[in-house]
C-alpha cells in the first residue's frame, strides 16, 4: 500500500471503534436529551424551589395508575386514584404496597408521565421510584411522592397521568439496599 | 525492488492456482467477487425457501403447515438471511469484481483482508442457520429484534444470533474499508472523482455509510448481550433502562442500512440504462449529488420507524418532514434515468428489461414510502402488510432486480460467454409477473387491516393472501431457472467480445472477455 | 361446449374454483383503508387518499414519459441517439417542483397530527395493558377491570371445524364505551412490547412495559369495532384481538353496574364450599385461557421450553410449591406470576392440573380450594 493509502486506511480503522463508542454514547445522550428537553415523560429528582410556588395556580387533576410488571405478586395501588391539585403548590401522594408472598422481595418502580410535554413541568422532591423498595414477607407500606406542578404548564393540559410500574428485581443484585420501614403515619 | 524479485512476481501472473485451495487462499478480487456472488445466490435460495414456507402457511386462513412459534422463526431468519446473506454480499461481490477494473486498478487495496472478509461469512451463517436445531429454536423476534422480546424473552439461541451478527458486521466493515481505500488511493491517473463511473461512486458512498453504522449495530447487539448475560439494564425499565432506547439505536443503524442496500443498485441501473440507450447518462453530477444527499439525509430520519412508540409531537413532525425530503433527490435520479432513455436508441436485452422494471417498480415502492412518511396516516399503516409491500417493492424489484441485471450485464465479462438471451428474457418475465402478483396485493391486505408477522388472519384477507402466495411460488420457481441460466453460461455459450455491448462505456469493457486473472497491472492511459 | 372446455382444461378449472370458492367473508374488495367512525379517522382517511392520488398523478405523468420513450426511442425507430446529457435548468425545475408538492402534502399532514396529539382530559379513562397474549382493561373512574382473550376455538384454527364469521376477531370480553364522550386510553404492557390498534378510530400506540402512552377518541355512532395487536410479541401475536363496543349512555351505565356486581359475587364465591368436581370444571376453563398455549391441552408442554405438567413432580407431590409457582412465577423463566387471577380461578386451575392426565392416580391427589390461596396471601411473620 502506498503511504497515502495507509493514511486513509488508518483513519477508517479508527472510525470503527469511534462509531462503536458512539453507539454506547447514545445511552447517556438519550437520558441527557430527555432531561434537557423534558420530553419522553421522564422526570428526575428536583430540588425544592421557592420560585415555583405561587398563589395564582390553576386547578388540575392528576390520575395515578399502577401496573405490576409480569404480574409481580405485590398489592400495588394508589391511595387516591385522582388527586385534584392546584399548580404552584407542593403535594404528597401515596401508594400502598404489600408483599403477599412468603419471601423477602425487592421492587423497582418506574414512572411514566402523560402527556409527555407535561413532564418538564412536574417537579418531584421525593419519589419512591428513586430508590429500590424492599419488603419482608407480608410487609406493607405507604410509599410517598412529593410533587409540584409548575404554573408554566401549558394551558390546554387539564389532566396529567402519573403511571408507576413495579418490577420484581429481587434477583438482580445481591447487595443490600434501602429497605422500607412500615410507614403508615403519612 | 531488485530485478530478482521483479521476475519472481512475474511468475505469479500466469493465472490462478490449481485445485480447491485456490478458493480458500485467493487474494484476487475477481475470485473473491465470484465467491461472494455464489454465496449470496445460495443464501438467496435459502431465504427464498423460508419465504415459501411463510407464504405456504398464509395460503389459507388457519394453521396448516407450521406452528406459530416456528412461523416466527421463519420470518426472522428470512429477513436476516436476505438482508445480510443475500443483498449485502451480492453488492460486495459486484464491488469486488467491478470497482478495481472500473478505476484501472490491479486489485483491491487490501487483498488479504478481502479474503478474510469473505470467509468469515459462511461461518457466520452456519452459526445462524444451525440455531434452527438448537433447543428453543432459532431467533423468533423478527429481524428487527426489539427488546425485551429479544432479551428477557428470547430463546437460548439469541447468543448465537448476536455472535453471528458481530461476524457479519465485521465482514461488512472490513469490506467497506477496503472499498474506500481502493477508490480513494488506487484510481489510475486521469480517473478524477467526478469522472468515476457511477457504480464506483455509489459504492464509495455506501462504504462510508457502512463504516459509520455497522459499529452502531455491533453496539446494540453487545448491549443486548450484556443485558441477557451480564445483568445490565440498557433496555430493561426495571433497572433504569428503556426498551425504546433499543429502537433508537437499532434504527440509527437500520435506516442508513436500507440505503446501503439500494445505493449500489442505483449505480448499476445508471450503467445499464446508459449502455442500452446508447446515450450518455443524463446529469452525471446531479446523480452524484443526489446519492450524497440521500446518504446524508439517511442519518436523520430513523424515527420514522417509531412513529407509534409515543414520541413527542415535535419529534414526530421533524421526522415526518425529513423523511419526506428524501423523495427529492430520489426523484431527481428517476427523472435522470428517464431523461437518459429519452431520444436514445434503445434495445431491450435482459439487463435493460430488469433495469427498466427497476425504475418503475422501485418508484412504486418509493410512493408507498412517501405515504408511510405521513405520520397520521402511518398510524394506520405501521406494522401492517402495507409496510411489507413497501419494503419488498424497494428490495425485490429494487435491489434484487438490480443484482440480476448486473449479473446478466457483466457475466460475459466475467466468464467470456454470452448468456442465453431467450432464457434470460423468460426469467425476466416470470420474475416480473411473479414479483407483482406476490407483492401488489399486499398493499390491499395491509390497508384493509392485516398486521405483519401474523401466521394466520381473519377471513376478509383470504382472497388476496391466496393470490400473493401463488405469485410467490411463481417467483420462487423462476429463480431455479436463473440458477440454470447462470450455470449454463459459466459452462459455455456464445463467445463474448471485450466490448460485449454496443453502447457500453468504461474501463472494464477495454479488457478481454473473460477478463484476464490480473487486469491493469500497469495503469491504463485515460484520455 | 362449456362442459367439454371445462373437462379438457380441468387443471385450470379446479384452480379457478378453488380461487373463487373462498371461505365466507373472503373479500376481493377489501382493497383500501377504512374511513373509520370518528372525525379523526375520517381526516386520516382523507389525508391518505390525498397523498395516494398525488402519487398516482405523479406516477402517471412520469411513467407516461418513460413508456413513450420505450416505445418511440427504440434503436429501430430512432437509430441515431441524441447526445444531450445535462441541463441545469431542468434539474433545478425537477428539484423545486417536487419540493413544492411535498410542502403541499406536509401542511395538512402536520395539522392532522397536531389534532391527534391534542390530548386533554377524557370523560372516561381506560388503562389498556398488553399481556402475552391478551389485553387487560382497567376503567379508572369506575374501578372495573377485566381481561379480554381471543374467543375463537382452537378447532377452527386447526381446520377441524368451519371458521366462524368473526374468525380471529372475537373476544370473550368487549370493551364498552359510551357514544358521544371523549374516551382516553392509557396504554402499557406487562411483559414485552405490544401495540393497540383500532383502525376505526385511527388509533395505534405501542404498549411498552414500564411506560404509558395515551390516545383518545370520541365515537358518535354505536357499533362494534375490531382491532388487533400490531407489534410482534411472541408466539400468539396474531391471536390477541380487540373488540370495542360503543353503546348509548344508559346501556353503558348498566354494563358498568353489572360488572361491579360480578366483582362482588366473585368475592362471595371465594368463601363458598367447592367440590373437587366443580373445581376441576372451572379449572379446565381457566387452563384453556391461560395455560394451554405453553403447557398444551394434554399437559405435556414443549420439551426444552415449557415443562410438562402431566406427571410432573410438583403436580403429583408438592401442593405448596405448586401454589407458590402460580403466585410468584419462576424467576428467569417465561412463567410469570398469575396472582392477578381470582382466588377461585387459581384454586380451580391448580386443582385441575393436579387431577388431570393421570396426575390424581399417580400422585397425592391433593386439591387446592380458594381459601388456600387466601391463606397464602396472609402475612407470615
Amino acid at each position: 500500500m502506498n503511504p497515502e493509502a495507509k493514511k486513509t486506511f488508518r483513519k477508517l480503522v479508527i472510525a470503527v471503534p469511534l462509531m462503536f463508542a458512539f453507539g454506547f454514547a447514545l445511552v447517556p445522550l438519550y437520558d441527557v436529551f430527555c432531561e434537557v428537553t423534558g420530553i419522553n415523560g421522564k422526570v428526575f429528582q428536583s430540588d425544592y424551589e421557592d420560585d415555583l410556588l405561587t398563589e395564582d395556580g390553576r386547578p388540575l387533576a392528576i390520575q395515578f395508575i399502577s401496573t405490576n410488571n409480569e404480574n409481580m405478586p405485590w398489592v400495588f395501588e394508589p391511595s387516591e386514584e385522582v388527586m385534584k391539585i392546584t399548580t404552584g403548590e407542593y403535594y404528597t401522594a401515596t401508594f400502598y404496597v404489600k408483599n403477599t408472598t412468603n419471601k423477602k422481595m425487592v421492587a423497582q418502580a418506574v414512572p411514566s408521565v402523560a402527556p409527555s410535554n407535561a413532564a418538564a413541568h412536574l417537579k418531584k422532591l421525593e419519589c419512591f421510584c428513586f430508590e429500590q423498595q424492599e419488603l419482608m414477607p407480608g410487609e406493607e407500606a405507604l410509599l410517598p411522592v412529593k410533587l409540584l406542578v409548575s404554573n408554566e404548564l401549558p394551558e390546554n393540559i387539564k389532566n396529567i397521568i402519573m403511571s408507576y410500574t413495579i418490577f420484581d428485581i429481587t434477583d438482580y443484585n445481591d447487595e443490600p439496599m434501602a429497605s422500607h420501614e412500615m410507614n403508615m403515619e403519612h | 525492488m531488485s530485478a530478482v524479485i521483479e521476475n519472481h512476481h512475474d511468475d505469479h501472473h500466469h493465472g490462478p492456482a490449481k485445485g480447491l485451495t485456490r478458493w480458500l487462499y485467493t487474494t484476487n478480487h475477481k475470485d473473491i467477487g465470484t465467491l461472494y456472488l455464489w454465496f449470496s445466490f445460495a443464501m438467496f435460495l435459502i431465504g427464498g425457501a423460508m419465504a415459501m414456507v411463510i407464504r405456504a402457511e398464509l395460503f389459507q386462513p388457519g394453521m396448516q403447515i407450521v406452528e406459530p412459534e416456528f412461523y416466527n422463526q421463519m420470518i426472522t431468519l428470512h429477513g436476516l438471511i436476505m438482508i445480510f446473506g443475500g443483498v449485502m454480499p451480492a453488492f460486495v461481490g459486484l464491488a469486488n469484481w467491478l470497482v478495481p477494473m472500473m478505476i484501472g486498478a490491479p486489485d483491491m487495496a487490501l487483498p488479504r483482508m478481502n479474503n478474510l472478509s469473505f470467509w468469515i461469512l459462511p461461518f457466520a451463517f452456519f452459526i445462524l442457520l444451525s440455531s434452527l436445531f438448537m433447543e428453543g429454536g432459532a431467533p423468533n423476534f423478527g429481524w428487527t429484534f426489539y427488546a425485551p422480546l429479544s432479551t428477557t424473552y428470547a430463546p437460548p439461541s439469541v447468543t448465537f444470533f448476536i455472535f453471528s451478527v458481530h461476524i457479519m458486521g465485521a465482514s461488512s466493515i472490513m469490506g467497506a474499508i477496503n472499498v474506500v481505500v481502493t477508490i480513494m488511493n488506487m484510481r489510475a491517473p486521469g480517473v478524477g472523482l467526478m469522472k468515476m463511473p457511477l457504480f464506483v461512486w455509489s459504492w464509495l458512498i455506501t462504504a462510508y455509510l457502512l463504516i459509520a453504522v455497522m459499529p452502531v449495530l455491533a453496539g446494540a447487539v453487545t448491549m443486548m448481550l450484556m443485558d441477557i448475560h451480564f445483568g445490565t439494564s440498557f433496555f430493561n425499565a426495571a433497572g433504569g433502562g428503556d426498551p425504546v432506547l433499543f429502537q433508537h439505536i437499532f434504527w440509527f443503524f437500520g435506516h442508513p442500512e436500507v440505503y446501503i442496500m439500494i445505493l449500489p443498485a442505483f449505480g448499476i441501473v445508471s450503467h445499464i440504462i446508459e449502455t442500452f440507450s446508447r446515450k450518455q447518462l443524463f446529469g452525471y453530477s446531479s446523480m452524484v449529488w443526489a446519492m450524497l444527499s440521500i446518504a446524508i439525509l439517511s442519518f436523520v430520519v430513523w424515527a420514522h420507524h417509531m412513529f407509534t412508540v409515543g414520541l413527542p409531537l415535535a419529534a414526530e413532525l421533524f421526522f415526518m418532514w425529513a423523511t419526506m425530503l428524501i423523495a427529492v433527490p430520489t426523484g431527481v435520479k428517476v427523472f435522470n434515468w428517464i431523461a437518459t432513455m429519452f431520444r436514445g436508441s434503445i434495445t431491450f436485452e435482459t439487463p435493460m428489461l430488469f433495469a427498466c422494471a427497476f425504475v418503475v417498480l422501485f418508484t412504486m415502492g418509493g410512493f408507498s414510502g412517501l405515504m408511510l412518511a405521513i405520520t397520521p396516516a402511518d398510524f394506520q399503516y405501521h406494522d401492517t402488510y402495507f409496510v411489507v409491500a413497501h419494503f419488498h417493492y424497494v428490495l425485490v424489484p429494487g435491489a434484487i432486480f438490480s443484482i440480476m441485471a448486473a449479473v446478466y450485464y457483466w457475466i460475459p465479462k466475467w466468464c467470456g460467454n454470452m448468456y442465453d438471451e431467450r432464457l434470460g428474457k423468460l426469467h425476466f418475465w416470470l420474475s416480473f409477473i411473479g414479483v407483482n402478483v406476490t407483492f401488489f396485493p399486499q398493499h390491499f391486505i395491509g390497508l384493509a387491516g392485516m398486521p405483519r408477522r401474523y401466521p394466520d388472519y381473519a377471513l376478509q384477507f383470504a382472497d388476496w393472501n391466496m393470490v400473493s402466495t401463488v405469485g410467490a411460488f411463481l417467483f420462487g420457481v423462476s429463480q431455479i431457472l436463473f440458477l440454470f441460466i447462470v450455470v449454463k453460461t459459466v459452462m459455455g455459450g456464445k463467445k463474448a467480445t471485450g466490448q460485449v455491448w454496443e453502447g457500453a462505456r468504461g474501463l472494464e469493457w477495454t479488457v478481454a472477455s473473460p477478463a484476464p486473472y490480473h487486469t491493469f497491472t500497469t495503469p491504463p492511459k485515460i484520455d | 361446449m362449456l362442459l367439454k372446455y371445462l373437462t379438457k382444461f380441468h387443471h385450470i378449472t379446479i384452480a379457478a374454483v378453488l380461487l373463487v370458492a373462498s371461505p365466507i367473508k373472503a373479500d376481493w374488495f377489501a382493497l383500501n383503508m377504512t374511513r373509520g367512525i370518528t372525525d379523526i379517522s375520517n381526516e386520516v382517511f382523507e389525508l391518505h387518499m390525498l397523498i395516494f392520488w398525488i402519487c398516482v398523478a405523479i406516477g402517471v405523468v412520469v411513467f407516461a414519459v418513460m413508456f413513450y420513450s420505450m416505445y418511440a426511442h427504440t434503436k429501430k425507430k430512432n437509430p441515431v441517439a441524441a447526445t444531450f446529457h445535462e441541463s441545469t435548468k431542468v434539474e433545478i425545475a425537477w428539484t423545486i417542483i417536487p419540493f413544492l408538492i411535498l410542502i403541499a402534502m406536509a401542511i395538512p399532514a402536520s395539522k392532522t397530527l397536531v389534532k391527534i396529539y391534542d390530548d386533554e382530559a377524557g370523560d372516561i379513562n381506560i388503562q389498556v395493558t398488553g399481556y402475552q397474549w391478551k389485553w387487560q382493561y382497567n376503567y379508572l373512574e369506575d374501578d372495573i377491570s377485566f381481561f379480554a382473550n381471543l374467543s375463537t376455538d382452537l378447532d377452527e384454527i386447526y381446520n377441524l371445524v368451519p371458521k366462524g364469521e368473526n374468525y380471529l376477531q372475537e373476544v370473550d370480553e368487549m370493551v364498552l364505551i359510551p357514544v358521544g364522550k371523549k374516551v382516553r386510553f392509557l396504554i402499557t404492557a406487562n411483559d414485552v412490547i405490544h401495540s393497540w390498534w383500532m383502525p376505526d378510530f385511527a388509533i395505534k400506540q405501542d404498549a411498552i412495559p414500564g411506560f404509558v402512552n395515551t390516545a383518545w377518541t370520541q365515537v358518535d355512532v354505536p357499533g362494534i369495532y375490531r382491532g388487533k395487536c400490531t407489534e410482534l410479541c411472541g408466539k400468539n401475536h396474531g391471536f390477541m384481538p380487540i373488540v370495542v363496543k360503543a353503546v348509548e349512555q344508559d346501556e353503558y351505565d348498566q354494563w358498568v353496574s353489572d360488572k361491579k356486581d360480578v366483582a362482588m359475587k366473585l368475592a362471595e364465591l371465594t368463601t363458598k364450599d367447592w367440590s373437587t368436581q366443580e373445581l376441576v370444571e372451572r379449572g379446565e376453563d381457566v387452563y384453556a385461557l391461560n395455560c394451554v398455549s405453553c403447557h398444551l391441552p394434554n399437559g405435556e408442554g414443549i420439551q426444552g421450553i415449557f415443562p410438562a405438567l402431566a406427571g410432573s413432580d410438583i403436580a403429583l407431590n408438592n401442593k405448596e410449591r405448586h401454589i407458590e409457582i402460580l403466585m410468584e412465577g419462576v424467576q428467569g423463566a417465561a412463567m410469570n406470576s398469575f396472582s392477578y387471577l381470582s382466588e377461585v380461578e387459581l384454586a380451580a386451575v391448580i386443582t385441575y392440573t393436579r387431577q388431570s392426565w393421570g396426575n390424581a392416580e399417580n400422585g397425592d391427589g391433593e386439591i387446592v380450594i380458594p381459601k388456600d390461596i387466601v391463606d397464602y396471601k396472609q402475612p407470615k411473620i
